[in-house]
């Protein structure tokens, strides 16, 4: 990527956007660290698990908004590539536990010892190592979307059909993961992790360290998503999202500009996936839940669609709502109010708070506007004074 | 080589007795017509004639059940898809007019030139001072310089129809194929479409399909009359708008 593809993406809301990412990731780690406990500035490290949640969920926000804000891709199966790059981590976890686990294996997990396996299955080899790990993460997303794109956009699966098809993978690997021959856990999922790259999951150094590394994760992926959306590519997204025949028939593929940014959202939403597991310290098959997918287009919704940062925003925010209001009386109405909140939404804010805030603020802002309009009304008249001659 | 060949060979598209039906319903039935190179061709013929079909099947959105469709002399239409048509230079405007309304001005003719069309193209794509001044040309031919950074949605009626030529203009294709420009337009606006549309024909083969006939007979060029998608009559505005059959099922008395 050349450094002109990026001036060309940051933008001051950009800029200030990094700016506050990494502020937080710097600040909160060395705040948990560095500060007496008790200190009323001192984070606690529960804290700082919970808020790395919320990072990872707005780089599945971002990789959403890619495909439905700017090319009107409306997958309802992201969870899926979420839960795969999660499960690749996890199984890496599995794998540094080695002898120290319930039974004493060396080699296999729990699980597999409990179901009297004698061998690792072969899709087992390789995660032992951590940059092996890392590439699955990227790769077993990837591919899988690459597949199911290939096959949907070229058939010209599009709109609610998609959709549909989307929630169906989800739901056939939610079932597929549940079962226990299937060789992950099953139903239990991976858990019981001990450490990643040598230092203990649960120590506060390692906690601050992931929660940094997921900040920086979110930066790197909003940075690329700037990229490609203002680039001219970004510009083909928009015409295809809003007029895909019209972009065809002016010799565009859209199959491929569709399969480009659907297999490199799906790579995004398996590396947050990835950050997730370590720092939650489980991962299992409710994570393919079809409803888990759902939620996370409210979150883009609330936020506002194509608008990037609004994504991220609607990811922290509605998670934090829900963190606030499951943990109180309200829980067992959560749900509802999710509900609730994405019909408002829907009616009252269907550019999300961030494209609100925009549409206001963007006449404001360029106090040119009235003396624009005046001489686009001029130039019609000119226009129909030269058509009269 | 017989006489067939030699029209085939020469023609910039060629339709030979080509036959589409929707469940049962002949949309096009039995249709041969010739567009020789650098000819502006108008179509007219009431509604379900099957002229829009007609350019479905030219741009490959239609495939006919039986038929000859060739561009260029030898290029078979009938294999190809959209994208790969529009490549080898046939462009399309729409009867409603199809525009990018949340780009501007500017960003529409962008997207519209020919040049790399590619997603690595255009993810490291960087603006060139020939493209610009492609752009800057086309937005004088279709009378929209000073709307250039405006959203294309907020354009009126008559300037989005002016927006889509000018597309087809920076796609630069050999054949345009427009469908309907004047609808909705005003007098003026009309004539002025005619005008535009004259100027492209000195470098483009261009068919285009209108019921406005004061628009046609402006346009000046050889007329083809559809009905029950197949040629009814086919000369010049006098000849076939004297024609008994077409004055019948078109024109009225």
């Amino acid at each position: 990527m050349t450094p002109h593809i990026l001036t060309r993406s940051l933008d001051r809301a950009a800029t200030a956007f990094v700016l506050l990412v990494a502020a937080v990731g710097v600040l909160i780690p060395l705040s948990n660290l560095l500060l007496p406990q008790g200190s009323m500035f001192q984070v606690p490290t529960y804290l700082v698990a919970l808020w790395g949640k919320y990072v990872c969920y707005a780089i599945l926000a971002l990789s959403i908004d890619l495909i439905w804000g700017y090319c009107g891709i409306l997958s309802l199966g992201h969870g899926a590539f979420f839960a795969l790059g999660g499960y690749a981590m996890g199984m890496y976890l599995m794998r540094q536990i080695g002898s120290r686990g319930v039974y004493g294996n060396p080699i296999l997990p729990d699980f597999m010892v409990f179901l009297n396996w004698d061998k690792l299955p072969w899709y087992w080899y390789g995660f032992d190592k951590f940059w092996f790990a890392a590439l699955m993460v990227l790769l077993v997303p990837g591919l899988l979307a690459f597949c199911f794109g290939w096959l949907a956009f070229r058939s010209r699966v599009t709109g609610v059909y998609l959709s549909i098809i989307t929630q169906a993978m989800t739901y056939a690997l939610l079932l597929a993961f549940f079962r226990n021959d299937f060789g992950f856990g099953g139903n239990n999922g991976l858990t019981d992790f001990k450490d990643i790259l040598g230092f203990n999951v649960q120590a506060e150094g390692t906690r601050a360290a992931l929660f940094l590394l997921s900040c920086l994760a979110l930066i790197i992926a909003f940075l690329i998503c700037r990229a490609i959306v203002s680039s001219k590519l970004g510009k083909v997204l928009i015409a295809v999202r809003d007029a895909e025949s019209r972009t065809r028939f002016l010799g565009y593929r859209v199959e491929s500009y569709k399969l480009f940014v659907f297999t490199l959202s799906a790579c995004m939403a398996g590396v947050a996936g990835a950050l997730y597991v370590p720092q939650v310290g489980i991962i299992n098959p409710s994570e393919f839940a079809p409803a888990n997918s759902i939620e996370a287009v409210i979150w883009v919704a609330v936020g506002g669609r194509g608008t990037l940062i609004g994504a991220a925003l609607g990811a922290v925010v509605v998670n934090y709502a829900k963190t606030f209001f499951t943990s109180g009386p309200l829980a067992p109405y959560w749900l509802f109010m999710l509900g609730a909140l994405f019909i408002l939404v829907t009616l009252l804010l269907p550019k999300g708070i961030v494209g609100t805030f925009n549409s206001w603020w963007e006449p404001r802002r360029s106090t040119g506007i009235a003396a624009d309009e005046a001489s686009a009304a001029r130039e019609d008249g000119i226009s129909a004074a030269k058509m009269a001659e | 080589m017989n006489v067939m060949d030699t029209r085939a060979t020469s023609a910039m598209l060629y339709l030979d007795g080509v036959h589409v039906s929707f469940d049962g319903f002949h949309a096009i039935n039995n249709l041969s017509l010739t567009l020789a190179p650098g000819e502006m061709r108008a179509i007219i013929g009431p509604n379900g004639a099957g002229k829009t079909t007609m350019m479905d099947i030219i741009t490959g959105k239609t495939k006919p059940d039986e038929g000859t469709v060739l561009f260029d002399g030898t290029v078979d239409l009938t294999r190809l898809d959209e994208t790969r048509i529009a490549e080898l230079g046939i462009g399309r405007k729409f009867q409603k007019p199809t525009v990018f309304e949340s780009q501007t001005v500017q960003d529409n003719l962008l997207l519209a030139l020919n040049v790399d069309h590619s997603v690595r193209g255009t993810l490291f794509w960087r603006g060139s001072k020939a493209e610009s001044e492609r752009i800057d040309k086309v937005l004088e031919t279709i009378r929209l310089t000073d709307a250039r950074n405006r959203l294309a949605g907020s354009l009126s009626h008559g300037q989005k129809q002016w927006l889509e030529i000018g597309m087809l203009l920076a796609q630069d294709p050999k054949v345009l194929l427009v469908d309907e420009p004047v609808a909705g337009m005003t007098d003026v606006e009309t004539h002025l479409t005619a005008e535009l549309l004259k100027e492209i024909n000195r470098n483009h083969t261009i068919m285009v399909v209108e019921h406005d006939m004061t628009f046609v007979r402006e346009l000046g060029v050889k007329v083809t009359c559809l009905h029950e998608g197949s040629v009814l009559a086919e000369g010049s505005i006098d000849q076939v708008s004297s024609n008994e059959r077409v004055v019948e099922v078109y024109l009225g008395r």
